[in-house]
């Protein structure tokens, strides 16, 4: 880390703080946007909003438990062509790990782009967030961090954190330009800030904060968390293995699937512009569903559902994230993150890739070794 | 059981496994009926998908049979294979299909013998292990 700051907090109100802190960094005339998630004015839900007038800062809100998609995808948008002015985004630790995927498969570009990263205190799936109605999003936010951060998980009225959050092992958002730490902070005062890259701590040099530095208590208390959340991964692993081990269990586990591909738009890293599951290959002969009613005595429609999310799992699941994006975009809810973060696992493991860990490591489909996997070839 | 045939599908790459079965062929060397080829200019171009297809519809047993490596005609192309193999085979077992249903060979273009052997002993491979799931029951 080369440099670390302060960023004063007042009465406890983190938001405001942190408003704060983004109205100085979009002040800084190389900074042109910040891309934050922002309450809508309109209703009570939080999107990710490009903001361009320090005014409306106001309504930043990076630390709400929405997370109605994963913002990696717009800040491709943002970054795939040069946009004509240096971008900030604050962004999750699952974002910014689908976004360094998608700088590595050139969908994306780190160059005119400053990534702010908030220790990630998890997210609701939609449909909970939505519960929350009518209800003051700044204040309900309030309540959710201070239940994240003495220990409650997030859990707020009953309400708990996505399937995919509950199991994250990876809250820190390693691979930021700067890094604002919530673990091992006096949050009542004042919220560490420190630069993990040369833009990051140029950006930082030019900010007028009081200096710092992280926490002594941030080791402990980021071991504490990950441990946690790693048996409860576990648990979730071995229960979505007994679900789906063999075809008949996971046709069942998929069996409510209706073919929307809503998880595969929702997915970060599912990076082909144009599906095959929506081109002419799939679009059958009439007279060939025939044939597989034929031979089989009965076809469910529309067909290739598990084809598809094999397929999804052989195309992605070394990138897999584990955002769970997939299941909050699902229609019938079906288990998607469970299923996609436990079958990807061995995946990555076989290639000891870690998605979003570092632009210098290949996708394992896009390189090889001459000498390798020799276990793989032959019949015995 | 004993009436059991499986069906293996092969996906051979033009210049070296499909060649050796035409030699296999013109040699007048016998191998199973049972397995089905399928040229392809390269196994660099097997996507993954096309085995999870063949396993889905009810192969028994796919196989991908390329260039020895250094000798692939698209250069790398069955290194490319060979990671693709890899994957497919962390992923697959994980839904109960047996590895040893899916198989990577590297046959040369005068390997006609060892082509019509491999063939042999696959087919009884798969045999011992018995039809797929996919074939048995309805997948959807």
């Amino acid at each position: 880390m080369a440099k670390a700051a302060m960023i004063p907090i007042e009465n406890g109100n983190l938001l405001a703080g942190l408003r704060q802190f983004l109205r100085q960094v979009l002040a800084r005339p190389e900074i042109a946007a910040v891309l934050v998630p922002c309450q809508l004015p309109m209703k009570a839900m939080v999107m990710p909003t490009l903001v361009s007038d320090p005014e409306r800062l106001s309504a930043a809100n990076p630390l709400a438990p929405a997370f109605p998609l994963n913002a990696a995808r717009m800040v491709s948008r943002l970054t795939r062509k040069e946009a004509g002015g240096t971008i900030v985004a604050v962004l999750r630790a699952c974002e910014i790990r689908a976004f360094i995927e998608l700088v590595k498969l050139r969908q994306a570009r780190w160059e005119e782009l400053i990534i702010v990263g908030i220790d990630c205190l998890g997210a609701y799936t939609n449909k909970d967030f939505f519960r929350i109605g009518d209800e003051d999003v700044e204040a309900f936010t309030g309540r959710f961090v201070q239940s994240a951060l003495d220990g409650r998980d997030g859990e707020v009225d009953g309400v708990v954190l996505a399937p995919a959050c509950q199991v994250c092992t990876d809250p820190i958002p390693n691979g930021a330009d700067l890094v604002i730490g919530l673990l091992g902070a006096d949050t009542g005062r004042a919220l560490p800030v420190a630069a993990a890259t040369e833009k990051g701590a140029s950006l930082l040099e030019q900010l007028d904060l009081p200096g710092g530095k992280m926490p002594e208590a941030r080791e402990a208390a980021m071991t504490d968390w990950v441990n946690r959340r790693r048996s409860k991964r576990e648990a979730m692993g071995e229960a979505t293995r007994s679900l789906t081990d063999s075809l008949e269990k996971l046709t069942a586990y998929l069996a409510t699937c209706i073919n929307c591909y809503n998880c595969r738009v929702a997915c970060p890293v599912c990076y082909c512009r144009e599906c095959v599951f929506v081109t002419d290959v799939f679009d059958h002969e009439p007279c060939q569903y025939l044939g597989w009613a034929g031979r089989k005595g009965a076809v469910k429609m529309p067909t290739d559902t598990v084809f598809y999310h094999l397929t999804r799992l052989a195309h992605m699941g070394t990138a897999c994230v584990g955002c769970g994006q997939c299941a909050n975009a699902c229609p019938n809810d079906i288990p998607l993150a469970e299923l996609f973060i436990t079958a990807s696992a061995p995946l990555q493991e076989a290639f000891d890739y870690h998605p979003g860990r570092s632009l210098d490591e290949k996708p394992p489909l896009a390189e090889f070794r001459e000498e390798e996997f020799e276990e793989v070839v032959g019949i015995k | 059981m004993n009436d059991f045939e499986p069906t293996i599908i092969a996906f051979v790459c033009n210049w070296c496994t499909y060649t050796a079965a035409d030699l296999a062929g013109t040699s007048r060397l016998s191998y199973p009926p049972n397995v089905r080829l399928v040229r392809v200019m390269c196994t660099g171009m097997v996507d993954p998908q096309y085995v999870l297809k063949a396993l889905l519809e009810g192969a028994d047993g796919v196989l991908v049979s390329g260039c020895h490596p250094g000798d692939c005609h698209y250069i790398n192309g069955n290194f490319k294979a060979r990671r693709r193999i890899k994957l497919l085979k962390a992923l697959l077992p994980q839904f109960g299909f047996a590895p040893q249903r899916l198989r990577l060979t590297w046959i040369g273009a005068s390997d006609g013998i060892e082509f019509a052997r491999v063939m042999q002993e696959l087919v009884e491979q798969v045999r011992e292990l018995g039809p797929s799931e996919a074939k048995m029951k309805m997948v959807i």
